[in-house]
């Protein structure tokens, strides 16, 4: 049985539950409802929520744990020697999974009986040609251990999941025929399945501290892996980055920072004083048929993914920036490029920018204003000397947002920015950034065991301290300014 | 007081020599200063608009091209000899026969087709003729075949793809210079194209197949489509809508109507909060790590992608439903409480029916978002070459697939600029989708919104 179907069946066993928890609560009422402690309906939602609840959650864990049992079983049925000089446990592995799944689909296609299986031996049928008849290719022939772990896999796989199924009914069954079983009409029914109800919906709100957990957990984890086989010190100081995929490489994360600090910059060089001016002509100045048009125009660029940024960087910035300015002034011919980057990038915060600034303009209290225009200032004084520094800590916290923004963007810069790793000044020279690495150590065929690959958890670890701590540190300054004038 | 008032005035027009009435030097300094500062107000706002402009513009104007697609029209002879040596019309030994067997047929329809419209062109071998269509048409015809097996004997008219530089010539892409430094395509064979263009063989016409063929290789860009992508796209936001619309709605019931203020339900707020400004790419890391590493989840599978795109969007969900929570005044739970309605009772009949519309526009803005996120999928291997389609659900979500975003970004890492004519039709196909999800939560917002 899949899940899927498992699922099904739980979902109908669910809704007999209902019904049968309602009618036994009326039945055993004489059908007098006014006898009953709650609403007949609850009773049989008291039955449903004992039917689903423990089943589903049941099945998630199995789902969840039972690959991860397996897996330490069968590398535990690996001798050392079958591993290849220079190979690691988790390729073995991999050929392992391979090879269980490659049987499933001759047994499936019916080359093969199970009975045939159980005494084939690696050693006299030609396995590797076998699988490779149903489209499955082998990188090596079949060592007979290997061969055998692999038909462990698929047994114990097969038990697990028929053990899983018989557990998942039986829980549904078992708490669904007890909870039936306790239906009587002074049962409180109500207050059983509100109690029910309400810690599911604490679960539910705790699925954001688990998340908090698993991201922190997988970063940590990874990362202490990382620094076990790479000196912290290197990581941290070199300026060279030069991965090299027989071993022997440079990972200094100085230039990805570099890299990543200009491309930023020059993205709030462009967005901040553009959204800034945007959010005081429009809150200040603008008349209603403007803002009416201007506002809902800009906020368009906000729900633009940034894929499409990342092709209009590649596709029109790049080209251009390339062909008029850096060629004819003999500063770069890349068309991706710091600059190319960075203004794309700014084009995609102003109206970031914009929206938190008009939020903290139009916070600032009228009577500070009329104040001002009392004096006899100008609207212009009036702003520059006035609403700007009551709005300036709200400001700098919007700041601030937008460069955490900038620093974890990943799609305009890996299209946009380039993948040389280098330490330089011109904006347009090819350079690389902290996201543009974690995608590319990160996809492709990857092998958890060595640094290239393992690097890009740390990086990612220093990429979540940083925006972690810009959006801390902007958090407070925004409400601390908020509490002056409310 | 007109006294003191008349001296000051004297005193400021002895002062400046000049009456009141006429602006001095100072004045006129502080009216440019206000003039400029408004102007420059101006200027950013047109930047602003104009950036929009020319966002859509670039990519409307390279992708609308993608929509339409160069088809030759050739009367194909299925010879029996090449396709059914056998004779008896066995499936499996149809099955058996390679394209190979298929191109050599496709060469003499088109010499066929050359010489019934009397074309002659100096210069162009017989055997190069056949390269102006595309290097997919003999799958194509072998699927024919294979359907309709009856057909071997018999000429049937095909619709084929044309080359992918004779496409990108009638798109501007190719042109007779280029042709000549490239090694794909010669100009005598564009030449052919315009004389067959002239016969009406050749024909540019819509582009069904890019909604639903699948991705093509790097060889031919004509035959790349968006099927596999849009199906990975719609499996993800099923599984994104099925998982983080109750998880969201019920954590937001729980913060916003029960929870009591304690250090639990402060951590789960900062954590939020939080959760909501982490750069996406970390999400893919977690995916990689949790999903993939530990729990044995298959790469490039649409689930892994929806687990993904759904811890990313509960924030979301989460801070759009308690503000639509919170928009219910108070009297509605008062009055619900007052007549014996459980608090339960109160919140699940009464207070969530209206903050309904709210947490439905959240939740379809959250959906926006996650349709368009591209850096967390590239790391739980989306980019993979997929050319299957998923299965039917709920198996279908555990095979390979790709999704909309990502295969924008595998086009613009081929070598054929054709494919940057797809990623940016891709987009469109994207922004397409967006606009309506959009629309759709405009609609609801303007249709049930209500001020108390």
């Amino acid at each position: 049985m899949t899940p899927g179907v498992l699922i099904l069946i739980v979902l109908a066993m669910t809704i007999v539950g209902f019904i049968l928890g309602r009618r036994r609560a009326v039945a055993m009422a004489n059908r007098e409802k006014v006898k009953l402690h709650s609403l007949p309906g609850y009773y049989g939602q008291t039955v449903a929520l004992f039917v689903a609840v423990p089943a589903y959650v049941l099945l998630a864990a199995w789902l969840f744990l039972q690959p991860i049992v397996i897996e330490n079983h069968i590398s535990d049925l690996i001798p050392a020697s079958a591993i290849p000089e220079g190979g690691a446990r988790s390729l073995v592995m991999a050929d392992v999974r391979r090879i269980a799944n490659g049987l499933d689909y001759v047994v499936g296609k019916g080359g093969v009986s199970e009975d045939e299986l159980a005494s084939m031996r690696a050693d006299i049928s030609n396995i590797r040609s076998r699988l490779a008849d149903v489209g499955i290719a082998l990188g090596s022939d079949v060592k007979p251990v290997v061969f055998q772990a692999a038909k462990t896999y698929r047994k114990i796989g097969k038990t697990g999941s028929l053990l899983r199924d018989i557990a998942v009914l039986a829980a549904a069954l078992g708490f669904g025929l007890w909870a039936l079983w306790r239906v009587n009409p002074r049962m409180r029914a109500r207050n059983t399945s509100e109690t029910f109800v309400k810690a599911l919906l604490i679960a539910s709100s705790s699925v954001a501290i688990l998340t908090t957990l698993g991201i922190l957990l997988s970063l940590l984890f990874e990362s202490i892996h990382f620094f076990r086989i790479y000196p912290a010190r290197d990581f941290f100081f070199s300026t060279v980055w030069n991965p090299q995929f027989r071993g022997g490489s440079d990972l200094g994360i100085l230039p990805l920072l570099w890299g990543t600090f200009y491309v930023s910059f020059v993205a709030l060089l462009l967005a901040v004083p553009i959204g800034l001016m945007i959010a005081i002509y429009l809150a200040e100045y603008s008349g209603s048929t403007l803002r009416s048009f201007a506002k809902p125009a800009i906020e368009i660029l906000a729900g633009i993914p940034t894929i499409v940024y990342g092709l209009f960087a590649l596709v029109t910035v790049g080209p251009f920036l390339r062909d008029w300015i850096a060629q004819p002034f003999g500063i770069g011919n890349s068309s991706s490029s710091v600059m190319t980057a960075g203004l794309v990038m700014g084009i995609m915060l102003i109206p970031f920018v914009s929206s938190l600034s008009d939020d903290i303009i139009n916070a600032v209290p009228q009577a500070m204003r009329d104040g001002s225009y009392g004096l006899g200032a100008t609207q212009s004084e009036t702003i520059k000397r006035v609403i700007l520094p009551a709005a300036l800590p709200g400001i700098v916290g919007a700041v601030l947002l937008a460069a955490s923004r900038a620093i974890g963007e990943t799609m305009i810069v890996v299209m946009g920015a380039g993948a040389a790793a280098r330490l330089n000044l011109n904006p347009f020279e090819a350079m690389t950034t902290v996201t543009v690495k974690i995608v590319s150590q990160l996809t492709g065929d990857t092998e958890f065991a060595s640094p290239e690959t393992l690097v890009a958890f740390a990086l990612g670890l220093t990429l979540f301290v940083f925006t972690l701590g810009l959006n801390i540190l902007a958090l407070y300054i925004v409400r601390k300014y908020r509490e002056q004038y409310e | 007081m007109t006294d003191i008032a008349d001296q000051s005035v004297s005193t400021a027009a002895a002062t400046t020599g000049r009456s009141l009435l006429q602006r001095g030097e100072h004045a006129k300094r502080r009216a440019a200063s206000e003039t400029r500062f408004r102007m420059l107000g101006l200027v950013a706002v047109m930047i602003g608009i104009l950036a929009v402009v020319g966002l859509l513009a670039s990519i409307l104007s390279n992708g609308v091209s993608s929509f339409f697609q160069t088809y030759v029209t050739v009367d194909i002879y299925l010879n029996p000899a090449k396709l059914d040596k056998t004779g008896n019309r066995d499936p499996e030994a149809l099955q058996k026969v390679t394209t190979f067997a298929y191109a050599p047929l496709i060469s003499a329809a088109v010499e066929k087709l050359i010489e019934t419209h009397g074309i002659e062109i100096e210069g162009l071998k017989p055997k190069d003729a056949a390269k102006i269509i595309s290097k997919e048409a003999p799958a194509s015809v072998r699927n024919y075949v294979l359907a309709h097996p009856s057909k071997i004997g018999e000429t049937v008219k095909f619709d084929l793809l044309a080359d992918g530089r004779v496409d990108g010539y009638y798109k501007g892409r190719v042109t007779m210079d280029s042709a000549k430094l490239d090694r794909n395509i010669s100009p005598e064979r564009l030449e052919l194209a315009d004389k067959l263009k002239h016969a009406g063989v050749l024909k540019t016409r819509f582009n069904w197949s890019f909604f639903t063929a699948p991705d093509a290789s790097d060889t031919r860009p004509e035959a790349a489509g968006l099927g596999v992508a849009i199906l990975g796209s719609a499996y993800m936001m099923i599984i994104v809508l099925v998982l983080s619309l109750p998880l969201g709605v019920a954590a937001s019931i729980y913060l916003e109507e029960f929870a009591v203020q304690n250090f639990f339900t402060d951590i789960i707020e900062v954590n939020i909060a939080n959760l909501a400004a982490v750069p996406s790419i970390v999400f893919g890391i977690l995916g990689l790590a949790i999903f993939i590493n530990f729990a044995g989840l298959p790469q490039s599978a649409p689930i892994v992608g929806g687990l993904v795109l759904t811890l990313m969007t509960l924030p979301t969900i989460i801070i759009a439903t308690r503000a639509a929570l919170k928009a219910v005044p108070p009297s509605i739970r008062e009055a619900a409480l007052g007549v014996g309605a459980s608090k339960m009772q109160a919140t699940f009949h009464h207070v969530l029916p209206l903050a309904m519309p709210g947490i439905l526009t959240g939740t379809i803005i959250g959906l926006a978002q996650a349709l368009g996120e591209t850096a967390p999928l590239l790391l739980i291997g989306m980019v993979a070459f997929v050319r299957e389609f998923p299965g039917a659900p709920p198996e279908g979500f555990f095979d390979p697939a790709s999704a909309l975003p990502v295969q924008v970004y595998n086009w613009t890492t081929r070598g054929d600029p054709a494919f940057v004519e797809r990623a940016s039709g891709a987009i469109i196909v994207l922004l397409v989708f967006l606009i309506i999800m959009n629309g759709l939560a405009i609609m609801l917002r303007r249709r049930f919104e209500r001020r108390w």
